[in-house]
């Protein structure tokens, strides 16, 4: 019989990747770390790109470390182990009128991966990245140390956004915070034109705690749609159960996706302005759709992420006329982050995906990648496959202080491809 | 709950505690035990705890578990099928802690079960016929069920309700050295398959699955002299 569980990818299937062993953790009492080596932790596989896998190494499955250890109402502070997963944390704490502070596009990444790649959601601009939100954590090092540590700790900066390259995640305490019901007042406003996406995001990001924006590169005007959003009182219907796609379709191709542009477009515009939404469509619209990513193919698609300082720099990179479907476009707020290797910063970050057509593709991502860096900009390490060395280097100016950190078992094939 | 820390035990308990329910788990790790219930607690049930290893005096746990309204057997090990085909002692152990453990618990707790309660058992599609891969660990299971199915005739006037679980394959850590193929399920699915058959008020074999009842059948019927040739 054919294996399926095995880890060969991760989420935009590009690169493969062969690991020599998978162990799968169930307990934090009495956890010992094999001795095969490089390590790397891997929960959910929901980054894009390499820094989940371990070609040749072992991955250490967290997907059993999956139990709440404490949950305290009056501060908000919750406890659990790495392996839980956010959209596990909604399901049981929004009917407690509780939500996470920091979520990313998708629910079902875990804690722990939320933590190594610092992730950011449509709230940045008002709460930073989730790594501020974190209170203490666990780490367990590869000499069998098990370290607690805090906001100041050093080894705390360094795992927050650390990539899982500073020993394992056991358990992790997050603040949540008060929301009134399940819902969000969310508004969606068609603009042309990145002057407009300006002038909306100036306005929305001092009114609102939730921003982001959908952009058309097909079309001439660059004309999107701006979302904006807060918690609201009200009881919307919860999405119905989630279709997904059962097989490879490579249905994401230049006509599918101007397509799918206008239909999106007219869509929104169909659906009204200002709606009330449960909060699972308004946050999470794609995990309505399983599988989603078997739309780009066997040979998967790679996603480009950036964050460049200025508008000029924002312009340049859509100067191509790009075939993504999800183009998404978000003003990162001032917060500091706390990790040495935090993407989020000031500026603007753009997300599109492209299908994978080896060369051409590639070549394309060379050239953003160039008008990022010289911009001053990063790329972020949880959606790529592509950065060289080079703009690692340059766009990761704590990483000296980082590599200090290492727990010398722990690797990924991300890690290796940006440092050797 | 005996066995609270199988990842199916848990499954279920999560349901139950997330209903507000009260628990009492047992199982011999007082670490493991902890972990557990602090999820469950903070998940909203009312869990106490009973460290006790289930291969011991059945006494204090008959008497604790005769004033539930469900009590879950869960307990039990697959043993390494290197030492479980080679060493006597090993094999022992094996059909003592899936098989006499759940015997002498259940001979105790039987006459004091109040009528309407139920007695839910894991058992599996491995008891159903013996094969190389599974050993005395399948012995273990199809005496389990030949046990069940008698108390469930033998308490049937009383009110009580024996349920037999079958779970096919599932994704645990019992199982974690087996390669994964489409026929294993997460114990999530089974944890909710055995609350749906205890609400239900089910009272006889649920296979978890369903479709493992069908599987079952085809491999049952095979003769002998097939079967005994026959790889999986």
């Amino acid at each position: 019989m054919f294996k399926c569980a095995s880890v060969s990818e991760s989420w935009g299937r590009y690169p493969q990747a062969r690991h020599a062993r998978e162990v799968p953790l169930a307990w934090r009492a009495g956890l010992a770390l094999p001795a095969t080596r490089p390590l790397l932790a891997y929960g959910q596989g929901r980054s894009y790109g390499d820094s989940c896998l371990n070609d040749g190494g072992t991955l250490l499955r967290t997907s059993g470390l999956d139990r709440l250890i404490s949950f305290d109402p009056g501060s908000g502070v919750l406890r659990c182990e790495a392996g839980v997963t956010l959209g596990e944390i909604l399901r049981l704490m929004v009917p407690r009128a509780f939500f996470l502070p920091v979520v990313p596009g998708t629910k079902h990444v875990s804690v722990g991966g939320a933590i190594a790649n610092d992730i950011h959601g449509k709230n940045h601009h008002r709460a930073g990245s989730f790594g501020a939100h974190v209170r203490r954590m666990e780490l367990l090092r590869s000499d069998g140390q098990r370290l607690e540590v805090g906001p100041g700790d050093p080894l705390f900066e360094a795992t927050v956004g650390g990539l899982g390259l500073t020993g394992l995640i056991t358990w992790a305490e997050i603040a949540l915070r008060r929301i009134p019901i399940a819902a969000v007042r969310m508004e969606a406003i068609p603009f042309a034109g990145l002057d407009e996406f300006h002038a909306l995001s100036e306005e929305s990001d001092a009114q609102c705690e939730y921003t982001v924006a959908w952009v058309d590169l097909l079309s001439r005007s660059q004309r999107g749609i701006f979302f904006r959003g807060d918690h609201a009182d009200g009881s919307p219907r919860a999405p119905r159960t989630q279709a997904a796609i059962p097989l490879d379709v490579p249905l994401v191709n230049a006509a599918t996706v101007r397509v799918f542009n206008a239909a999106y477009r007219a869509a929104q515009k169909l659906s009204g302005r200002t709606r009330l939404q449960h909060w699972d469509h308004f946050f999470f619209p794609l995990d309505a759709i399983g599988h989603w990513n078997r739309l780009y193919g066997r040979r998967g698609f790679l996603q480009f992420q950036c964050v460049v300082p200025t508008p000029e720099a924002l312009r340049e990179l859509l100067r191509e006329p790009l075939a993504s479907p999800l183009t998404v476009l978000k003003r990162f707020g001032t917060a500091r982050s706390p990790g040495m290797l935090s993407f989020p910063r000031p500026g603007f970050t753009l997300a599109l995906d492209l299908p994978n057509r080896g060369e051409g593709t590639f070549a394309l991502f060379g050239r953003l990648e160039k008008i990022a860096v010289e911009a001053g900009g990063a790329l972020y390490p949880a959606k790529d496959a592509r950065m060289s060395k080079e703009t690692f280097e340059r766009s990761y100016p704590r990483l000296e202080e980082f590599s200090r950190h290492l727990d010398p078992a722990f690797s990924s094939s991300f890690w290796r491809r940006v440092t050797q | 709950m005996l066995g609270a820390t199988s990842a199916i035990a848990q499954a279920a308990a999560r349901i139950w505690a997330e209903r507000g329910d009260e628990l009492l788990l047992v199982g011999r790790d007082p670490e493991k035990l902890a972990a557990v219930a602090d999820d469950l607690r903070t998940r909203g049930g009312h869990v106490d705890t009973l460290v006790q290893d289930l291969n011991g005096d059945p006494g204090i746990l008959a008497e604790r578990a005769a004033t539930a309204d469900v009590v879950l057997l869960a307990q039990g090990i697959f043993g390494d099928p290197q030492r479980r085909d080679t060493d006597p002692d090993y094999a022992e152990l094996v059909l003592r802690t899936n098989l006499v453990a759940p015997a002498r618990f259940l001979t105790l707790l039987g006459p004091r079960l109040p009528r309407g309660a139920c007695v839910a058992a894991l058992s599996s599609v491995a008891g159903d016929r013996g094969r190389a891969k599974v050993g005395v660990y399948g012995a273990s299971k199809a005496g389990l069920d030949s046990l069940l199915s008698s108390l469930r005739q033998r308490f049937q006037p009383a009110g009580v309700r024996v349920i037999t679980l079958k779970p096919g394959l599932v994704d645990t850590p019992m199982t974690a050295a087996l390669p994964k193929t489409p026929l294993f399920a997460s114990a999530a699915r089974i944890g909710s398959g055995i609350v749906h058959a205890i609400d239900a008020g089910r009272d006889g074999v649920v296979y978890l699955p369903w479709w493992w009842r069908l599987i079952m059948l085809v491999i049952k019927a095979l003769p002998e002299r097939v079967f005994k040739r026959l790889k999986f």
